[in-house]
């Protein structure tokens, strides 16, 4: 897989300057009520210790706890499948739906699935898949993955989802109407529903004492799947085990605050059985997760329950866009677990970011996430896999910080350089930092020049 | 070796060699239920744009609903309390619920916190009538009300029920430019009508 050129992909974002403008806006706006329900709560800070705590304790006894998850599931009645890879996971859900015929599913938005690559692969073996979320169903319609894990569609404006509308379900063209739009899907997507034979939907949580799946969603889609078609599936990335429902309360009192800024969302579902006369299966998906568990440096990304905060808080995803990473997770949870899955393609996303740390504050379970933004940054730079200008830019940079006199020369050249080149030879290729920037004047004199001016005598005679 | 083994054995070799004990449960005392406590409620369910009303002394919740939809439209009732002007469907035909534009039924309890009510398939009796008809109506005795999510998540139904939803409001959306439309996939609007359990 070739390397994703993240800053390249980001300008193409940047060039829709009205979308750029808007996804830089909506986002912070998240983040800024993201804070006053935080505000609001006192034990805010006791919440995230008890959620990483619990997070940390169930990882290092997944596999109790899976097996516990397995048996109760199966006491109600559920069909247990476990799915190694993004293969296994396709050709079990294939299996399940083909045996019984079915060829229409409906289901709510899971990034599993998209981790997984499911509905293409659904969709050549004759099974129509219909995502039932407002913002997945536009990209799906527009052919694009999801560019946020909370809000599919966030890059795109309402002229954008009403081209995709009229060009797919017939909606009027030109009519821009958010409500209008909204109708549109929504009449669009009940036949679906009415007439698929079976649901589906990814999980939030899964709770071992209970063999619960739960989902947390807004829409209505995701109780819609699981509860009109007879046949039910959720597929659920392993590391998604709480041990109780006593745990569960605590990661529902945090996911909808740090995701959207409200305390609950309208739908906090929990299946634990078939229906009378339905099926009901859960598929544990672990593609990757077991072996993330044995990285000493980065296991803990694990916790996540991709509430999606850190992207809302991120500066540099608010004004690169999603799609710009290339990856199902953007933004900076994005940028420690893609590396997990392909080093080599996602070796660049780790440094899209400022390290300005505002992620691991954000985080509801205390993930230390730009630390290891930073340590990947060491492990590409270690396996040399680094882009050449940046390679041999941190090689020299690397010597002259290494050596004062070096240090010294090098800030005289560059006050030279910057008063005296002329702009072609400043905003070079070389130069990515001044492609939309303009580099700030150098001060008249160095700290150093400055300091043997004004106070090195004096130091030395105190 | 199948996958589980694979997973399990893998897991076993690469879990974390830390000592992260499991926390307590955070304790919590169950509050009496108060004035405060439903005004805590209603607040909190406004915010999603459910309805909480009172049901006015001598009124029965007939009468109140009557008064509501004044046009009688098409209504299924999953509680003894209200006579439907269709039977609720069999339990696999949810999809007759498509042309129902009111359900009703009653919840076990409600969480002041998050402004929700809880149902499963005992309120439900077809689950999807929580969300193939256009507008819901809920019944809460008021008596019922708990102040937190943790409460809430020590009650047993959570232990028992096949499905559990905690609801807060009609379904929403807010995918096209953060513009908050009420009536995304599933209902269109909710009201919550306090009153104790009749008979």
């Amino acid at each position: 897989m070739s390397r994703v050129d993240h800053a390249v992909l980001a300008k193409d974002f940047l060039a829709l300057e009205a979308n750029a403008e808007f996804h830089d806006r909506r986002l912070w706006e998240l983040r800024i009520k993201r804070d006053q329900q935080m505000a609001m709560i006192p034990e805010w800070q006791e919440l995230r210790d008890r959620a990483s705590a619990i997070k940390e304790h169930t990882l290092s006894n997944l596999d109790r706890y899976l097996e516990e998850f397995e048996a109760n599931a199966q006491r109600n009645g559920v069909n247990v499948h476990w799915a190694r890879d993004a293969a296994e996971h396709n050709a079990i859900v294939h299996r399940v739906l083909s045996e019984r015929g079915v060829r229409t599913l409906v289901k709510s938005k899971s990034m599993l699935t998209e981790e997984c690559e499911m509905r293409p692969y659904l969709e050549e073996r004759g099974i129509t898949v219909i995502e039932t979320d407002l913002g997945e169903r536009i990209q799906q319609l527009d052919d694009e993955p999801p560019s946020h894990i909370v809000i599919p569609a966030v890059h795109k404006l309402r002229g954008d989802v009403s081209k995709v509308f009229a060009r797919t379900i017939g909606s009027e063209p030109g009519n821009e109407d958010i409500h209008y739009l909204a109708k549109s899907q929504r009449d669009d997507t009940r036949p679906y529903f009415l007439n698929a034979e079976a649901g589906m939907t990814g999980g939030n949580f899964i709770v071992a004492e209970t063999g619960a799946v739960v989902t947390v969603t807004n829409e209505g889609n995701a109780d819609l799947s699981a509860n009109v078609p007879k046949l039910y599936i959720a597929s659920v990335g392993i590391e998604k085990l709480v041990p109780r429902l006593a745990d569960l309360a605590i990661f529902i009192r945090l996911l909808s605050r740090s995701a959207i800024g409200s305390p609950i969302s309208q739908y906090t579902s929990h299946f634990r059985k078939p229906r009378e006369g339905g099926e009901m299966h859960v598929v544990l998906v672990d593609n990757g997760r077991s072996d993330r568990l044995g990285m000493a440096d980065f296991w803990t990304s694990l916790k996540c329950i991709r509430c999606g905060a850190c992207m809302n808080t991120c500066p540099v995803y608010r004004r690169s866009g999603g799609l710009s990473y290339r990856a199902v997770y953007a933004g900076p949870i994005g940028a420690i677990i893609d590396p997990t899955f392909d080093l080599r393609k996602y070796s660049e996303l780790p440094f899209a970011s400022t390290m300005n740390g505002s992620c691991t504050e954000v985080c509801p379970v205390k993930i230390n996430i730009h630390e290891q933004i930073y340590t990947w940054r060491r492990v590409i730079a270690e396996q040399r896999q680094l882009p050449f200008v940046k390679r041999e830019a941190m090689r020299i940079a690397g010597r002259i910080f290494a050596s004062p006199k070096l240090y010294r020369l090098a800030l005289k050249l560059q006050r030279l350089a910057a008063n005296g080149l002329p702009r072609f030879a400043i905003y070079t290729m070389l130069n990515p930092w001044g492609h939309h920037r303009e580099v700030p004047a150098p001060p008249a004199q160095t700290f150093n020049a400055w300091y043997r001016a004004n106070r090195k005598a004096r130091d030395e005679q105190s | 070796m199948s996958s589980r083994e694979l997973i399990l054995k893998t897991i076993r070799r690469n879990r974390p060699a830390i000592d992260a004990p499991l926390p307590t449960p955070i304790p919590f005392t169950t509050a009496p239920v108060t004035m405060a406590l439903i005004e805590q409620f209603r607040t909190a369910l406004a915010i999603y744009g459910g309805k909480t009303l009172e049901l006015p002394a001598g009124m029965s919740v007939q009468a109140l609903i009557d008064e509501l939809y004044p046009e009688r439209p098409a209504l299924c009732s999953a509680t003894r309390e209200i006579v439907g002007s269709h039977p609720i469907p069999a339990v696999n035909r949810p999809q007759e619920l498509a042309t129902i534009e009111i359900g009703v039924t009653r919840a076990a309890f409600g969480v002041a916190e998050t402004g929700s009510v809880f149902l499963s398939e005992t309120e439900l009796q077809v689950n999807a009538l929580g969300y193939l008809v256009q507008h819901l109506i809920i019944l809460l005795d008021p008596a019922v009300m708990l102040e937190t999510l943790q409460e809430a998540y020590a009650r047993p139904e959570f232990r028992t029920a096949g499905y559990a939803v905690l609801m807060t409001g009609p379904s929403a959306t807010a995918d096209i430019e953060g513009v908050l439309i009420r009536g995304a996939q599933g209902v269109r609007s909710l009201t919550v009508i306090l009153c104790p359990r009749a008979g």
